[in-house]
């Protein structure tokens, strides 16, 4: 079959449709959750973009040189995957835990979301993948070069591979930027390097079988070609080969494009134990011809022919043109799968970990400090935009590098130059996973270290061209040959390079100290075993779905959460299943929690159950503020609830005494009122007698002179009542005016017993000279109307034949107390405490002319004078007992007081 | 009786599970070594040996057998760690 140079671009157009269509199936397949798609067939295959053109074409090229060598690239991932109990198990258990975007993410995670080790993270990726990108470039085009016509021009072919970057660069930004998935997942691009594996293999498993059973004739007579052949005269160089399995090892965990098959699109932990003995089975599989073709290519091309190419040219030389056709679509396979995973998580680390911060950095440029937004609409586009900006800036670089150095040696070996920059990871990746001690610094100043290491022995070589003499005529600062080391350059700067990488990372890890966000990650991170349950993978997109659903419950109530959930799950156009937890339906959650129960709280809630982020420590401190706000704010209410439980009650209280108060008034107009109408009834009754009997001109002298006093003496009695019920109410009421002046007790007495004079002639009053020379502060007059009052008792009341009153004056502490005591039969017990009431008379007969005042007027006046007055028992007569304070100025003997 | 028979068949079942298990772990532990030391002979062999050249058919057969055989080791050992995960899972939905 003749091949036209047209027919293959035309191949290959169609080749690229179907990769676009198998991309676009894949995703809807994904959407609708079909098992296939999170299979552990799709996982191992995926990994295969480990295989890249360098394998493809490379592999039997390096084993033309080199012998068996080539086979240490493909024996340590299998070591590594065999060995899945150790360290990849941990690797992806924590990358779902922690829904790591990328190696950097991993590193900066760990290391307490240290932005500063994501970015020297991201640096590294990107200058130890762009050659390599560079490099599959190099390789389709070689590729195309050795079906073109013999007079094409190396510009043309050139050409074609800015193309083919273009195109590369719709694919990726198409499969990988259309929408933000939470756990960076692209099921598209998946789908379609599924699908290279599977071409890729067939490809060179094609190629092989024809040259084993086609060319050589069978397994046996392939033996002796290879017995035969130059390339039996390898011997492995000694270290190196033990170096290059630990390398390629390292690699498969370290390279950006291993990391995102790995972990970031792993679906289910279980699928490591199938990759486990899959992918080496992969591996194997594509290495198990490799000599074969390297043998019969050496014998069969004419000498000098690209080793590289022996894969392509050896069934162009054999005639096999559609043999050949499919060995350059696995080459073409090969080469774009590496650099579409490739682009697309260098695109997630340089948007995440370099544009998005300094972003967000100009846009708080207020000064709120917060690196980490929640991704919201706005942000999201920023985010998608910086994807594919990086994706094209990916694309760009790997170009203008190839353009740079294509076709020298430079690119050719740049393969395991990346290898070694990129295991500068591995230290600070590996002690991270198993020693909590291992810090940010440590880590950023061992990649660093290794990082310059690298650089000057081994990318500096490759870029500068060979050197005999170090710099500045340093000896052993030459590139070549570090510290004077002469074996292997290869060898000595990766044995330099990682191990002064380890040490610095170590040193410096034990001579800082962690910061309290690392202090956090650490354990999440080295006890992940001890902490997470391994989650179902077939739940993956609803994980947290049904959780967020309960929770949600509980805060928005049953209606509410429900209405949320269900219209999500029709915007998803899946109304009868939970929705998918997309960014979308977790903002909109946290924005109707933060109604309830503040924002931190609610994004703590949600990124806990999301298992989105960690909860950072600023969130935990966030959530502790709002917490004390409620808690203070509870405080507040129930101090006043209690302080309005005492209002009522002594509102109750006020009110009571008040209902009381009115029945004492009540009570108290009642009986003024019949107080008043006693008299007045005799008076009207009178002078209605006097008027009617002097119209009939019946009245006498004698009689209208009686008429004239009785109704005299009801008046005035009246006007004494009517004085007395005022003075009372003065007194209660406090608005009573007090004279104070100085004044012996003898005059007040004296004044008394002389105010009193007519109504007690009939009364002896025994006095204490001496005791009443006492003086006294107070306001005479009121004093002596208390002892006219108790004087006047005394003569109307004593019913001693031979009334007495005695007035003794005794010094108290205080003050002075005087003692009014007759010697009557005194007043009985039960009536003690009624005599000071108002209106209180004790008998009828003294009923008459007495209101029942006087005492209530007593009391009233000496407690407004500062003292007392109390009914003495025991005395044998009616005695009261007046308190009065003040000083004495007495030169009288002081008696005890009682 | 019988209820206590089978309470003492369960237990040790366990004990033969958990025993199992353990094993099985500690294979899947060791199989990287073994691995590695299968891997690493050539160069402990062949280094610098003059007298080892020319003998890479051998070498290839012994190298791709090896890796044969930890690619069959890691199947079988796959195999029994996911048969416990589903019986795991088994005894776990009947625990409900």
């Amino acid at each position: 079959m003749n091949l036209t140079f047209n027919l293959l671009v035309a191949v290959c157009l169609a080749y690229v449709t179907f990769l676009f269509v198998v991309a676009f199936a894949g995703e809807r397949a994904a959407a609708k959750g079909r098992s296939l798609m999170r299979g552990p067939t799709i996982y191992t295959l995926s990994l295969s973009i480990y295989c890249t053109a360098w394998t493809f074409y490379g592999a039997v090229g390096y084993a033309a040189r080199s012998g068996l060598e080539f086979m240490t690239i493909y024996l340590g991932p299998t070591l590594v995957f065999i060995g899945w109990w150790w360290g990849l198990r941990k690797l992806v258990r924590i990358g779902r835990a922690e829904r790591i975007t990328s190696i950097a993410d991993m590193i900066s995670s760990r290391y307490g979301k240290s932005n500063l080790l994501a970015v020297i993270v991201t640096l590294l990726a990107v200058v130890g993948t762009t050659p390599y990108i560079a490099l599959q470039l190099q390789s389709v085009t070689l590729s195309f070069g050795v079906f073109a016509a013999p007079g094409t021009q190396a510009s043309e072919l050139t050409g074609l591979a800015f193309w083919v970057a273009c195109g590369l660069a719709v694919f990726t930004i198409l499969f990988g930027t259309r929408k933000l998935d939470i756990g960076e997942r692209h099921d598209g691009i998946v789908s379609a390097i599924a699908v290279e594996a599977v071409v890729k293999l067939v490809a060179l498993l094609s190629v092989g079988a024809f040259v084993v059973w086609g060319i050589n004739g069978g397994a046996a007579a392939t033996g002796e070609a290879i017995a035969t052949s130059p390339v039996a005269n390898w011997t492995a160089v000694p270290g190196r080969w033990a170096g290059l399995i630990f390398v390629s090892g390292a690699a498969v965990i370290c390279l950006p494009r291993m990391f995102q098959v790995l972990v970031v699109e792993n679906s289910d932990e279980r699928h490591l134990v199938t990759a486990s003995w899959a992918f080496p089975a992969y591996l194997m599989a594509m290495c198990i011809f490799v000599v074969p073709i390297a043998v019969t290519g050496l014998a069969r091309l004419p000498a000098g022919s690209n080793p590289d190419l022996f894969v392509l040219t050896l069934p162009l030389a054999e005639g096999q043109g559609g043999l050949a056709l499919l060995a350059f679509l696995g080459g073409f396979s090969s080469a774009t799968s590496m650099v579409i995973v490739a682009s697309v998580a260098l695109a997630t680390m340089l948007s995440n970990h370099v544009v998005m911060p300094l972003w967000l950095a100009a846009q708080n440029r207020d000064g709120s400090g917060q690196a980490q937004a929640s991704i919201s609409g706005d942000v999201r586009g920023v985010v998608l935009r910086a994807r594919r900006a990086s994706i094209l800036v990916v694309l760009a670089m790997g170009y203008l590098y190839f353009l740079a150095t294509g076709g020298t040696a430079a690119l050719a070996s740049i393969g395991l130059i990346s290898f070694v920059g990129m295991a500068q990871v591995l230290p600070a990746l590996g002690f991270g996973l198993f020693w909590t001690g291992a810090t940010r610094l440590g880590a950023a100043a061992g990649i660093v270290t290794g990082f310059v290491i690298w650089a000057w022995t081994m990318l500096v070589p490759v870029l500068a061209g060979p050197t005999s003499v170090g710099p500045f005529g340093i000896e052993w600062l030459r590139p070549e040959a570090p510290f004077g080391l002469t074996g292997d350059p290869l060898l000595s700067a990766m044995i330099l390079s990682l191990g002064l990488n380890t040490f610095v990372l170590c040193l410096t890890s034990l001579l800082t100290r962690p910061t309290p966000m690392e202090q956090l990650q650490a354990p999440r991170f080295v006890q992940v075993f001890d902490r997470t349950a391994a989650p179902r993978g077939r739940r993956s997109y609803h994980a947290g779905a049904e959780e967020l659903l309960i929770m949600a419950q509980r805060i928005l109530g049953a209606s509410e959460a429900q209405e949320v959930f269900a219209a999500e799950s029709r915007a998803q156009g899946r109304p009868s299943d939970l929705p998918e937890t997309t960014p979308d339906l977790l903002d909109r959650l946290e924005r109707k929690l933060a109604g309830s129960v503040g924002a931190a709280t609610a994004h703590a809630m949600v990124t806990g159950i999301t298992g989105d982020a960690a909860v950072s420590v600023e969130d935990l401190l966030a959530v502790a503020d709002e917490t004390a706000q409620i808690m203070d704010y509870s405080a507040r209410l129930e101090a006043s609830s209690a302080e309005l439980v005492r209002t009522a009650g002594e509102l109750r209280a006020a009110n009571d005494k008040l209902t009381a108060l009115g029945h004492q008034k009540d009570a108290f107009l009642s009986q003024v009122s019949h107080e008043l109408r006693t008299p007045m009834t005799s008076i009207r009754a009178f002078s209605e007698i006097l008027r009617g009997d002097e119209a009939d001109g019946r009245v006498s002298d004698a009689d209208r002179a009686r008429y004239a006093g009785i109704i005299l003496d009801e008046s005035e009695r009246l006007t004494r009542l009517l004085d007395d019920l005022l003075d009372l109410s003065v007194l209660e009421s406090g608005q009573v005016v007090l004279n104070p002046a100085d004044v012996t007790l003898r005059t007040v007495i004296d004044r008394a017993v002389t105010a009193a004079g007519t109504v007690s002639l009939g009364l002896r009053i025994d006095r204490d000279p001496e005791g009443e020379d006492v003086t006294l502060r107070t306001d005479p007059d009121r004093l002596s109307q208390v002892f006219i009052n108790l004087i006047t008792n005394a003569a109307k009341y004593c019913d001693a034949d031979d009334p007495a009153l005695r007035i003794a004056v005794m010094a108290a502490a205080d003050g002075v107390i005087v003692d009014f005591t007759d010697n009557g039969s005194g007043i009985a017990a039960p009536d003690r405490g009624l005599i000071f009431e108002k209106f209180a008379r004790l008998s009828d007969q003294a009923a008459a002319g007495s209101a029942g005042l006087g005492l209530a007027i007593c009391r009233e006046v000496m407690a407004r004078l500062g003292g007392s007055i109390d009914y003495l028992p025991g005395q044998g007569g009616a005695a009261f007992r007046l308190r009065l304070p003040g000083e004495t100025r007495t030169a009288g003997t002081a008696r005890a007081a009682e | 009786m019988t209820g206590r028979a089978a309470a003492d068949r369960t237990a040790t079942d366990a004990q033969t599970r958990a025993h199992r298990r353990a094993r099985l772990a500690d294979a899947a532990r060791l199989l990287p070594f073994l691995g590695a030391v299968l891997f690493l002979v050539p160069d402990l062999v062949l280094s610098d040996d003059p007298a080892a050249a020319g003998a890479t058919a051998p070498w290839l057969t012994y190298l791709f057998a090896s890796w044969l055989g930890l690619i069959g080791l890691a199947l079988w050992i796959g195999r029994l760690h996911m048969r416990d995960l589903r019986d795991d899972a088994d005894r776990e939905s009947e625990a409900e």
